[in-house]
């Protein structure tokens, strides 16, 4: 363009851009907002925990060992130390929904990197870095997550670093074939015939097509997340005593089946809720996106 | 975007020159994984393109045109063979990013040349922008570009693919690869997609800004009708090579290669006393992974003699007619029963 | 394609060697001397010397890993330092009490997911299916260990008509197929086959719309198929997928059988993986993992070739 130019005066008609089309579907779907709901309310309860739940959660009494749910003072019961079952319950939301989200946000931007790496260089780096994936693919995750805890030992950390490790091939590997398949297609070889990097290329043609896939599969992984953190806790690797946590919980109670089970099964009951919630949540991301915007 | 005169400004000589270009493809197979074959999908091509002309190519699927178009924007390595543009050549005088800035493409796929994600006025900026310039400049110049292509700017620079029709998108990339400022524009199949009505409008546009802006086509279809209302030659290839090369008219009128005469009789005509009796051209086109010999085409040829399946014919100028022709018959004293007939 | 299975075979050997190499460095990652990982902590100077020339441990890692390798080879999967007993002993025995509770939840989880993806999907977007998919998505997000818990509340503990725990009287050692014994599997087979169940029920629905919406089951119905037509058409076309994802969950049944079988004290390999956990016992603990990731790595071989074998369809390059 020798001769400069100059932009059309006046606003140019903008469109709604697909994000935003993917927002108003979503907004449309009842399920999808109640689950919307759900989850926000949830993380609003961890967040908030010292301040909505009524008593301390860590404040035991042998007197008032497994009391049922509807006692005075102690709406949904005491746990096996004399423990209000309700605070616990509460602040239990903090550590479960850590242990759950945070090792599928880190394996989202782990598993992504290398995914989308290898599916664009493709060749001999997609080679060694997806035999490398399907290694840990090899083994069933709650296996793998197990396998790792139990070397590692218990504790937080060590939860939070196996669960990563078991969500970041599941993630490479969606990155990889949703990036393999836009590669092809004609809108990113009229990039490279522009003579643009590949990082540039990757930066605003393959990225904004793949992220949208990879990140729906993502949320679809928080529950599995969720359930099998708290399974770790259940098994005594994770969420050590006496921190409240959901499935260490649900261990804790598990004799006093027999004394209380309705109290016992309450953290179960959490689990099951905030998954139901963050799959149906996920489900409804998947089917507002779905559609070409 | 100059609009000086042509002739004045560039050397003699071809604008962009090809010679022996050569693409094989390895076919993946056995217990390894290890290489079975390779499918020969351009075998050693030779033509040229003069400044401000537009070669057509045509051929059957699977003939090498769309691979030809992708060696010569370096969107594949060619294994063999030469590329000069402007005298220079590509790899030695000419880096593959300033080649890229002189041959631009259009695709046929108008819907997945563009990001879904990217507004109009963006996807054609990106190309300047790569290329220094600010996006400001970039902006104004892709809106100029919508212009020039017939849509404007106000309605348009801010849409998405989706919200535009077929005939709409393929202007836009018109437009993007217009962005550039290329000497060559590469048109694969691009009108092929397109309703009749819009097709004729396209084709239209595409003749007003060669005009305008001094550019050289190579139009690649396999609309026979298309390529010579739009082409000043016309080049035709056989499973990776050339059959046949010269001016559109003299070609179509009088073509010498038993393969253009098949593909030529083959158009279906308007006029209902001259139908067609029997199909010029019979069986369907040999696996390009195992060729015939000599002449590719004298499996099919109804004028198919000995020294055809021994022996390739090279392009041979026929200088009555003035284009090359690939075939024994064209070439006095090559063998053939019928050599150095014209027809 | 034989050449393809023959090839897959062949691929599946790295990621057997690359699953050995993880379950070799477990022992690595865990905190402290890997001796006194193998080791009771009791054990005599002389026992710890040897092992320390048998292991190797003072040798680079990967000689480490050679001989270590060579040892699993020859079957000998080391010794449990909790019971003192080798590791491949152990295994033998729980390893058939899981595989028998994993093939028997799998049955019912396909079974019963078959059912009901088969009806939403046979009458997709109407209320059956909406109902179905509402089935399968509990299914999948309901915490195991947890709804184990509560069927055990309900019929044991509150109705008392099942046991809680075990394998029966005699335990698994002398297991005989009656009622006695029974009994003690059906509670934690019906809690394991609600995971697959809900992943068959959701995919055997997106299979059978899909195989009917497509536009060759209107030319059946065109050419005057009647209903069971489509239906046998139907199953055939939507089999060989089903059956690989069954395949899978069994797979990943029997590799994460460790929480039920904690619930239910079913002595399985799970089990076995959960006492390993809980009195570090190193040895036992990587001779589970490995013999139960090498069993998951067979059966994904198995169920790819057999979908191969099946659907011609699936041509891999």
């Amino acid at each position: 363009m020798s001769a400069p130019a100059t932009a059309v005066s006046g606003a140019i008609e903008k469109s709604p851009g697909y994000w935003a089309g993917v927002g108003r579907r979503f907004r449309r779907d009842p399920v999808a907002m109640l689950a919307l709901c759900l989850v926000l309310g949830l993380i609003l309860m961890a967040l908030l925990a010292p301040w909505v739940a009524p008593a301390d959660p860590y404040r035991a009494s042998m007197l008032r060992r497994l009391r049922p749910i509807g006692t005075p003072g102690f709406l949904l019961g005491t746990d096996e130390l004399g423990r209000d079952m309700l605070s616990r319950l509460i602040h239990g939301a903090r550590l479960s929904l850590l242990m759950g989200v945070t090792p599928v946000f880190i394996a989202f931007f782990v598993g992504s990197a290398i995914g989308i790496t290898a599916g664009y260089i493709g060749g001999t780096v997609n080679t060694v870095l997806m035999r490398t994936i399907d290694v840990f693919f090899a083994f069933p995750s709650v296996l793998l997550a197990i396998a790792l805890s139990g070397a590692l030992g218990a504790g937080i950390f060590n939860g939070l670093l196996s669960l990563t490790v078991v969500f970041i091939p599941p993630i490479a590997r969606i990155a990889e074939s949703v990036t393999t398949a836009v590669r092809k297609i004609e809108y990113v070889e009229a990039a490279r015939a522009s003579g643009a990097s590949a990082f540039t290329i990757v930066r605003v043609h393959v990225l904004g097509n793949v992220i949208g896939p990879i990140f729906v599969y993502a949320t679809g992984l928080i529950s599995v997340s969720l359930i099998l953190a708290s399974g770790l806790s259940f098994l005594g690797l994770g969420v050590k005593p006496p921190e409240p946590e959901w499935g260490l919980m649900l261990n804790t109670l598990r004799n006093a089946i027999y004394v209380q089970p309705w109290v016992a099964a309450l953290p179960g009951l959490m689990i099951f809720i905030t998954s139901v919630s963050f799959n149906l949540l996920s489900d409804g991301l998947r089917s507002a996106m779905d559609l070409k915007a | 975007m100059s609009t000086t005169p042509v002739a004045s400004a560039s050397p003699p000589g071809p604008l962009l020159s090809i010679t022996g270009l050569t693409k094989h493809f390895p076919l993946k197979g056995g217990l390894l994984g290890g290489r079975k074959g390779v499918v020969r999908a351009v075998d050693g091509i030779s033509f040229d393109v003069a400044e401000g002309e537009t070669l057509g190519i045509v051929g059957e699927s699977g003939c090498g045109k769309s691979t030809t178009a992708r060696l010569m924007v370096d969107l594949i390595r060619p294994d063999a063979g030469d590329i000069r543009l402007g005298g220079r050549r590509l790899g030695h005088d000419m880096s593959v990013r300033d080649m890229r800035r002189q041959v631009q493409m259009v695709f046929q796929d108008s819907y997945a040349s563009l990001n879904p994600r990217l507004t109009m006025e963006d996807a054609i900026a990106f190309g300047p922008m790569v290329n220094g310039m600010s996006e400001q400049a970039a902006v104004a110049c892709a809106h100029e570009l919508l212009h020039k292509v017939g849509l404007e700017p106000r309605r348009f620079a801010g849409r998405y693919p989706h919200e535009l029709s077929g005939g709409q998108r393929q202007r836009v990339n018109i437009a993007r690869a217009l962005a550039f400022s290329p000497k060559v524009v590469i048109l694969d199949e691009a009108v092929s997609a397109l309703d009749k009505s819009v097709e004729a409008q396209v084709l239209n546009l595409l003749c007003d800004l060669k005009a305008e802006l001094g550019l050289t086509y190579i139009f690649i279809s396999h609309d026979l009708n298309v390529v010579r209302y739009m082409s000043d030659r016309v080049m035709v290839m056989y499973l990776g090579e050339v059959a046949e090369i010269g001016p559109v008219d003299a070609l179509y009128s009088n073509p010498s290669h038993p393969y253009s005469r098949a593909l030529l009789a083959a158009m279906p005509s308007m006029d209902p006393d001259r139908r067609t009796h029997e199909a010029p051209l019979q069986g369907d086109p040999p696996n390009p992974i195992n060729p015939p010999s000599g002449c590719r085409f004298h499996t099919r040829c109804k004028l198919v003699d000995d020294v055809c399946s021994r022996q390739s014919p090279g392009l041979y100028l026929q200088e009555q007619k003035g284009h090359l022709a690939a075939c024994h018959i064209a070439i006095p004293g090559s063998g053939h029963k019928h050599a150095g007939q014209a027809s | 394609m034989l050449i393809y299975i023959l090839r897959r075979v062949i691929y599946a050997i790295p990621v057997a060697f690359g699953v050995s190499v993880v379950c070799f460095m477990l022992v690595y990652i865990s905190p402290g001397d890997p001796l006194t990982s193998i080791l009771p902590p009791d054990a005599s100077a002389q026992l710890q010397a040897e092992m320390r020339r048998i292991y190797g441990f003072d040798r680079p890692l990967p000689v480490q890993y050679g001989l270590w390798l060579m040892k699993i080879l020859q079957g000998d999967l080391g010794t449990s330092i909790a019971t003192g007993r080798p590791v491949a002993q152990e295994l033998g025995k729980a390893l058939g009490n899981t595989l028998m509770l994993a093939v028997l939840a799998t049955l019912i989880g396909f079974i019963l997911g078959s059912l009901f993806g088969f009806v939403a999907g046979y009458f997709h977007n109407s209320w059956i299916d909406k109902l179905a998919s509402f089935i399968s998505i509990i299914g999948v997000s309901v915490p195991h260990y947890w709804l184990g818990m509560v069927l055990v509340i309900i019929f044991s503990v509150q109705l008392n008509w099942l046991p809680a725990t075990g394998a029966g009287p005699g335990g698994s050692d002398a297991w005989k197929w009656n009622w006695e014994h029974v009994k003690h599997l059906i509670l934690p087979a019906v809690t394991m086959s609600v995971i697959p169940m809900g992943i068959v029920a959701r995919t055997v629905r997106a299979l059978v719309a899909d195989i009917l919406s497509q536009e060759f089951i209107t030319g059946l119905a065109a050419k005057g198929l009647l209903d069971r037509g489509i239906f046998g058409h139907v199953v055939k076309n939507a089999a060989p997928t089903a059956l690989a994802v069954m395949g899978l969950q069994l797979g990943y049944l029997l590799g994460g059988s460790i929480l039920i079988e904690t619930v239910f004290s079913w002595p399985g390999t799970g089990f076995l993986l959960g006492q390993a956990i809980f009195q570090r016992d190193l040895p036992l603990l990587q001779g589970t993992i490995l013999v139960l990731a090498l069993f998951f790595v067979t059966l994904n071989l198995i169920v790819d070739v057999i979908q191969t074998m099946l659907d011609p369809r699936v041509q891999r390059s």
